[in-house]
């Protein structure tokens, strides 16, 4: 594999991939905070 | 006795005789890191040690990195098997808080961006004539994220180790000079003021222990020899958030990081010895730090009702890059309150850097490039 066809092939499935990883962890965010919603006594009983 | 003696006072100047113009520019590039340390308080945890490395190693005859020399020890334990950035990962996961992060994931995508800088560099590197991996490694200095760097570079191109790191870092401590003049370029008076929102989406203790482990299994699974990397981080961040191991959080983020930055500091200054150091090759990788600046236009794309500045902050200096985007927005709207959106994608830009690492690695190996 020439040079060229290296760097731009592994800039573009980076770059992709990179952002493909990161949405899907900005999704898993959403799904774990719909999972298990925040509840206000929570910090209430945190704080004693 | 007289030729004795001689032969004694020959042997005192040794050192002086076999000194090189070599050395003499190395000891001076340490002393002079050790000033940027000491003096302009840049990075000074890993300045200080790196020059004061810089330096023994070029004192003639010492053999620090010699066979069974104290540096080479530390050097072939720590740096070439790469458990001294792993350690540094921890300590990381340990005191960083993804908490904004989490409150408002959006804005993770523009850590993604701000990693556009890593690829530009890459493409840079090749075109100056590195090799593959030597590309590679000097690629990661677009991260703006030094322990990556330290890592990737280990792995791939340890005689490359010292020219990197020290790009690397010089980058990250000059965020607050460099950024400034980026943003006020790229971005027009009326989407300076643009006035964001308070996101208040508070987020359960439960979700914020769950996530690392998540994270660390799902961009595991996608590129699994990132695994070290985003396995560390996330352990660190896990002993954070559960709250029961505060003695080991605490031994993470103090004494192991402490130590550790110390041994590395001085293995990378090691590493910059006068044969090796004054190449044209390091000369480039040091001049490409400057060169990435382009790529961090990427993370000054957005729009809407989104201020741009804080795309400025999608990279790994955290939380400087937050800070400075929260200083350049009250400049032109004193009622603009951008901290904690800054926040959220300088911390996304932390974890974006240690994917855009991992997620290089596996391509490399699906490619054939490393096994």
């Amino acid at each position: 594999m020439d040079t060229w066809t290296f760097g731009w092939t592994l800039a573009l499935i980076g770059m992709g991939g990179t952002m493909l990883v990161l949405w899907c962890l900005s999704l898993l965010v959403l799904l774990l905070k719909k999972i298990f919603p925040y509840r206000p006594e929570q910090s209430a009983s945190q704080k004693g | 006795m007289e030729s004795a003696i001689v032969s004694g006072l020959q042997g005192l100047l040794l050192g002086l005789t076999n000194l090189g113009t070599g050395h003499v520019i190395m000891i001076l590039i340490g002393s002079l890191l050790l000033y940027l340390g000491i003096g302009k308080g840049y990075e000074p945890l890993l300045l200080l040690p790196i020059g004061f490395g810089a330096i023994l190693v070029n004192i003639p005859l010492a053999g620090l990195m010699e066979k069974d020399g104290v540096l080479r020890f530390f050097y072939d334990t720590g740096v070439l098997t790469e458990v001294f950035p792993l350690l540094i990962f921890i300590g990381i996961g340990a005191m960083t808080d993804l908490q904004p992060l989490m409150e408002n994931p959006k804005i993770i995508l523009l850590g993604a961006a701000g990693q556009f800088g890593i690829f530009l560099t890459l493409l840079l590197a090749l075109a100056l004539g590195f090799d593959k991996l030597e590309a590679v490694a000097v690629g990661i200095i677009g991260a703006c994220d030094g322990p990556t760097a330290i890592y990737v570079s280990s792995k791939f191109a340890p005689h490359l180790l010292g020219a990197v790191s020290v790009a690397a870092y010089s980058y990250m401590s000059l965020v607050p000079l460099i950024q400034p003049p980026i943003m006020k370029w790229l971005t027009t008076e009326k989407e300076k003021k643009i006035m964001m929102g308070i996101v208040k989406q508070p987020v359960s203790k439960t979700t914020k222990i769950i996530f690392p482990v998540v994270v660390t299994v799902a961009a595991s699974i996608i590129a699994p020899l990132g695994t070290p990397l985003i396995g560390m981080v996330m352990l660190g961040n896990l002993m954070k958030e559960s709250g029961v191991v505060e003695r080991l959080k605490l031994a993470a983020e103090n004494d192991i990081t402490n130590i550790v930055t110390l041994l590395l500091g001085l293995c990378i200054g090691a590493t910059m010895e006068a044969k090796q150091f004054l190449q044209p090759q390091t000369l480039m990788v040091l001049a490409l730090a400057m060169g990435v600046l382009f790529g961090k236009l990427m993370c000054l794309l957005s729009g809407g009702k989104i201020n741009p500045l804080i795309g400025a902050a999608g990279i790994s200096a955290f939380p400087m890059s937050a800070r400075v985007v929260q200083a350049e927005g009250q400049k032109y709207n004193k009622k603009s309150y951008l901290l904690m959106h800054a926040m959220s994608a300088n911390a996304g830009g932390q974890i974006g850097s240690v994917i855009a690492a991992a997620v290089m690695l596996s391509v490399l190996k699906g490619m054939g490039i490393v096994g």
